[in-house]
């Protein structure tokens, strides 16, 4: 199963951060997902301030700067992980450097037999 | 046969067929995947039941005869369905069928792994409910949309909706490793107690009869789960006050002013059972085990006067260490003032952290309480009204405080110098 993982900015989150000595870095815990074959890919964003939002309405191409949503929180990054099952999903989003002072959003991606 | 012979028929069939429901949906669902194909093929199978049986008489192995319609069922269904997935599935049952060659045993581990799924943290608590209730429980989608104030179609779109995230989401159908079995289990644990409670606060109470029979098969699944069993007591003793727990009216009777030889004194001595056995896990007890305990002492007090405070003081202690939270801190403060006088109450409910229980009316309505016992009119009265200005209409809470400030404009009271 495929799940795409968004690795989301919380201001809120951050500020209840409670650093620990078991604390992956980002490398670790690349390393340590790669290494077991979990992760088929990742990438860091640039911040919200270099986003665009592109739409069409009565066939104009809408352009606008910044983020799709007005939120406190944004997407940093992503990977997308292959996983026998949402536990062993959840598991490595935990173990994720983020997941202390952030956020993970798991998304299981559309099948074709649904 | 006749109506009442009928009726006696199907009561023992469907008594028979609740007890295996549960163990042959999540076998089903175990062997497909498919949580609608299995509920339907039971389901059809216990209707065929109520029709052969009283015909034909019982089969000599009810659960025997249920599985092997339920699982023919599903294999028809499935070969007409001509998917990959669907002979899959199909072979699945036929391996099953081969390795238990028909004499399913009921499935214990199987109940365990659908009780675990449903209460799955990645599902909203609502949705873990209404599932728990619906496959485990057996309960119908109208019921369970009636206990919750929903409409049925609302109920049976959230029931479909977490039926597609498990299978979407891959959530595992299995009993969770042990390195997540504590954490998993308290939140079943939670769940159960959440449908206890819901019923349990109302006087049509089925709800909390249903949590009553999920938390004994809990225990009878997980034998050494000491906090599961320290649930099941909890829920014993508050339900061997059911009979008392509302006046001829249908409003709320308050613990000392209920009958105790009314008390269904089976009820609370399988409650003292359950919590001698959970104490023999050695564990330090958890929130339940406390909580049962708490219980056991009103449960076992003989008059409401006879009530061993000091004791129930030193356990809310040990569940606030436990599981801080300001309403077991609020109903701690009460107990101090059952112990140590109602000045003393009045004391320790001043110093709680009252913003976190801003809007719960039990804070003002336990100060008006113990100010009523001081003679303190006025301020009772003033409290009293702070308290049912926090509850909703028609609720059994909001009858019980008006009936304390009508007793309160009809006796004269004079304040304790």
């Amino acid at each position: 199963m495929r799940y795409m993982m968004f690795v989301v900015v919380d201001p809120a989150a951050a500020a209840e951060a409670e650093p620990s000595e078991n604390d992956l870095t980002t490398d670790e815990w690349v390393a340590d997902v790669d290494s077991r074959g979990k992760r088929i890919m990742g990438e860091v964003l640039r911040p919200v301030s270099d986003a665009t939002t592109v739409r069409v309405s009565h066939g104009k191409v809408l352009v606008t700067d910044g983020p799709f949503t007005e939120s406190k929180e944004w997407i940093a990054g992503f990977d997308i992980l292959e996983c026998d099952d949402l536990d062993e999903a959840i598991a490595i989003a935990a173990r994720h450097p983020m997941a202390n002072g952030g956020k993970l959003e798991l998304r299981p991606f559309w099948t074709e037999e649904d | 046969m006749t109506a009442a012979a009928d009726r006696a028929t199907a009561d023992v069939i469907t008594s028979a067929v609740a007890a295996e429901r549960a163990g042959m949906v999540a076998t089903l669902i175990r062997l497909t995947g498919d949580w609608d194909l299995a509920e339907d093929c039971v389901q059809d199978a216990i209707e065929r039941a109520l029709v052969r049986w009283p015909q034909e008489g019982m089969p000599r192995s009810p659960v025997g005869w249920l599985t092997t319609v339920a699982r023919n069922r599903a294999l028809d269904v499935l070969r007409r369905r001509r998917t990959e997935r669907a002979t899959l599935q199909q072979r699945a049952i036929l391996d099953e069928i081969g390795s238990d060659g028909g004499q399913p045993a009921g499935g214990s581990d199987d109940r365990l792994r659908l009780i675990f799924t449903c209460c799955h943290p990645a599902l909203a608590l609502d949705s873990r409910v209404a599932l728990t209730l619906k496959t485990v429980a057996g309960l119908s989608t109208g019921q369970i949309a009636r206990a919750f104030l929903v409409s049925e179609p609302a109920m049976s779109q959230r029931l479909l909706r977490t039926k597609q995230k498990i299978s979407h989401a891959a959530i595992p159908y299995r009993v969770p490793p042990d390195e997540l079995l504590a954490e998993r289990t308290d939140g079943v644990l939670a769940v159960l107690y959440l449908i206890f409670n819901a019923g349990y606060g109302q006087p049509e109470d089925h709800l909390a009869v249903e949590a009553l029979r999920l938390a004994r098969l809990l225990v009878d699944l997980m034998p050494e789960d000491d906090e599961a069993r320290g649930l099941l007591a909890l829920i014993t003793f508050q339900m061997a006050r059911r009979p008392t727990r509302f006046d001829a009216r249908g409003d709320l009777a308050p613990m000392e002013e209920q009958d105790r030889s009314r008390w269904d004194a089976a009820l609370i001595e399988q409650g003292v059972w359950q919590l001698r056995r959970a104490g023999r896990s050695g564990r330090r007890p958890g929130a339940y085990r406390l909580q049962a305990r708490i219980a056991a002492c009103h449960a076992m007090a003989a008059t409401a006067a006879a009530t061993d405070w000091d004791a129930i003081v030193t356990l809310y202690d040990a569940l606030l260490a436990v599981q801080p939270s300001p309403v077991i801190a609020l109903n701690r403060a009460i107990a101090v003032g059952f112990r140590n006088g109602y000045q003393g109450g009045l004391a320790e409910l001043d110093a709680l952290d009252t913003a976190a229980l801003a809007g719960y009316y039990l804070l003002p309505a336990a100060r008006a309480d113990l100010l009523r016992r001081l003679g303190r009119g006025d301020e009772a009265r003033q409290a009293y009204y702070a308290a049912l200005c926090l509850t909703s209409d028609g609720q059994p809470e909001q009858r019980l405080l008006q009936r304390r400030l009508t007793e309160l404009d009809f006796c004269q009271i004079t304040p304790a110098e």
